[in-house]
């Protein structure tokens, strides 16, 4: 599309031209930058990434050994996470897009809920996990059927969880949402003309159906849970710990605190680099990965909604 | 938002239909349940409000936190040894406690406004270009450029800035300060393009291809329509995009904590130190006894954060919806 009028080139054709190569110059900036983090990241930390390092536990102020007690806790965490959040999140899309009628003002309400949700930074949600979970549930559990004795009223994985539940229950609506969407009308009709009664419906066909856009939302949320670190360094997380969680009262190391403490609180930062890089790499690896299988899911729900099928 | 009728033939049935059978004992129990989780979204908001406002309160309330940390204190400069000029100072553990916001927020503002005037003008010209002039291979590389910055976690952006930038920043321009105002609103713009590029490019694309063809009709030029078309007709959108960045920018603490230096002074150069609200709740609430008076003027800056970002993203989602009811007029 270049000037109407040929023959002379003139004077608006080449600033609209400088400016337009400007914002084409802003996307190979944003394309540059990506490129350099990741790449800078993958050559600095692969050299170190061995199975030692996924499987044993760091020594030596993390200058050696490995990470893994961050990596079990991480998964920990996340599995607690998505048993709260999925059921939580999907039974909220299901009440907005099945049992309230469009135009209601409690969808609105509920929409407007998880749109803030969204909107809340991540320390806040850290905050809330300190005074609602852990001093009013907690301290409240302890007083109640302890006896007053330090059992729930502190830094705990189920705390640490449900906070980060909280925080990613949006994801995991507007992904549940937008599956249902795509399930056509016509399924439930045919459902209800069966005989089917709503919840008959909802377990045989709406579910089976959303099962893609329930996974793409589980997926996301696993993805922001484990990179995350505002929301758990009070409610939860520890520097280093010498055993593994195995109780739900118990603190637990999650990857993006672990590299939160290496890269602020190391004894010897040279000497720590290795191990530091490695550990984001790690992180990296399984955020992206997390994300992709995410998107591909959501891009073949879309395509089902598109085509109308 | 296709949504019903797809299948149904002619009878474009716009709302749920009611059950055919009445409901069982399994039906209404589900029906309840659904109903409840429903509610635990609009609850969970209204419990943060509280839990946060409660432990902010003492603040407002206590005799014993307001002697140390007041509203006056908190805002008011303070005259901390006989004979001293009166100043503004944030030093929550010492002999003479000082809770003054101010360096905090001068430091959060610098850092913001950093980070905002880099990622603004970068994401939204990269997303007038993806939607009005890139060939589709482009578009194939810049989107899922934007997912992967957008799936970043931020303590890896901070990591970045802390062990990569900052040493580049520092190589070039040989500041004093290693962590500044610019190697963390650097960082943090990072965390900005993704949430601005996203929403500018949905407005983009959202505006009717009329009004392009007749822009061209016209004899107006690729960059004459963009410009003078899209851009004015997309306005409320990026507009929208510009608030929803901000806010991200305001709550964003990892990077800051990180790649700030965390020292609160008052001073307008972007190359000190500074900390900001939400690097000093991350930074000072591991380390204190609860119920003291620096516990309360944490949680007083997380009320504040969460009250400031709720009102940000109303506005940024009114905007959006000003957006969608103009080109619905319109097209």
């Amino acid at each position: 599309m270049h000037a109407m009028h040929t023959g002379k080139f003139s004077r608006a054709d080449f600033t609209g031209g400088t400016l337009r190569g400007l914002t084409g110059f802003a996307c190979v900036i944003i394309i540059a930058i990506v490129a350099v983090i990741v790449g800078n990241i993958v050559y600095h930390g692969i050299g170190n990434l061995s199975w030692e390092f996924l499987s044993e536990p760091p020594r030596k102020h993390f200058t050696e050994g490995g990470i893994f007690p961050a990596i079990f806790g991480t998964a920990a965490l996340v599995i607690l996470m998505t048993i709260a959040v999925i059921p939580l999140g999907v039974a909220t899309a299901i009440y907005m897009h099945e049992y309230a009628s469009k135009r209601s003002r409690v969808v609105h309400l509920v929409r407007l809920a998880i749109q803030n949700l969204a909107g809340v930074p991540a320390i806040v949600f850290g905050l809330f996990g300190v005074g609602f979970f852990i001093e009013f549930v907690g301290r409240g559990l302890d007083r109640g059927l302890y006896g007053g004795a330090l059992v729930y009223g502190q830094p705990a994985i189920l705390w640490a969880a449900l906070t980060m539940a909280l925080l990613t229950l949006p994801t995991v609506v507007v992904a549940t949402e937008e599956a249902l969407r795509a399930i056509p009308q016509g399924y439930r009709e045919v459902a209800y003309s069966l005989g089917a009664t709503k919840w008959q419906m909802i377990r045989k066909v709406v579910l089976p159906q959303a099962a893609g856009g329930i996974l793409t939302g589980g997926i996301l949320a696993v993805s922001r849970g484990s990179g995350e670190v505002a929301p758990v360094m009070f409610t939860g997380a520890a520097y280093a710990l010498p055993d593994l969680p195995s109780r739900l009262n118990d603190q637990f190391m999650e990857l993006g605190y672990h590299v939160y403490v290496m890269s602020t609180q190391a004894f010897d930062v040279e000497a720590t680099k290795p191990a530091l890089y490695s550990t984001v790499l790690v992180l990296l690896l399984l955020t992206f990965s997390l994300n992709f299988t995410a998107i591909m899911i959501r891009a073949r729900i879309r395509r089902r909604l598109r085509n109308g099928r | 938002m296709r949504n019903s009728g797809l299948l149904s033939g002619g009878a474009e049935l716009t709302t749920v239909p009611k059950a055919g059978q009445p409901g069982d004992a399994a039906d209404k129990i589900a029906a309840g349940l659904i109903r409840g989780s429903a509610f635990i979204a609009i609850a969970s908001l209204v419990l943060i409000f509280v839990f946060i406002g409660k432990e902010a309160l003492p603040v407002l309330t206590s005799p014993e936190v307001k002697e140390e940390a007041g509203l006056s204190q908190l805002f008011l400069p303070q005259q901390n040894r006989a004979g001293d000029t009166t100043e503004f100072n944030w030093q929550p553990i010492s002999d003479t406690p000082k809770y003054s916001l101010l360096p905090l927020f001068v430091g959060t503002l610098k850092v913001t406004v950093i980070a905002v005037l880099i990622a603004i003008p970068l994401a939204v010209a990269a997303a007038l270009y993806t939607s009005e002039f890139a060939p589709s291979w482009v578009r194939e590389v810049i989107k899922p450029c934007i997912e992967i910055l957008a799936g970043i976690p931020s303590v890896v952006v901070g990591f970045f800035c802390l062990m990569v930038i900052a040493s580049w920043l520092q190589a070039a321009f040989g500041w004093t300060f290693r962590l500044n105002a610019v190697t963390a609103g650097i960082g943090l713009s990072l965390a900005v393009i993704p949430i601005v590029y996203t929403v500018c490019e949905d407005a983009f694309s959202s505006v009717p291809h009329a009004f392009r063809e007749g822009s061209i009709a016209m004899g107006a030029s690729a960059w004459q329509t963009a410009s003078r078309v899209v851009l004015p007709a997309a306005m409320p959108g990026v507009l929208a995009a510009c608030i929803l960045g901000f806010g991200r920018a305001i709550g964003e603490t990892m990077i800051v904590l990180m790649a700030s230096g965390n020292a609160a002074v008052i001073s307008w150069s972007p190359a000190d130190s500074v900390r900001t609200f939400s690097a000093t709740i991350a930074a000072e609430l591991g380390e204190l006894v609860q119920g003291s008076p620096h516990y309360h003027v944490l949680f007083f800056i997380g009320a504040f954060l969460f009250v400031l970002t709720f009102i940000i993203n109303l506005a940024g989602r009114w905007w959006v919806g000003r957006l969608q009811k103009k080109l619905q007029g319109a097209s």
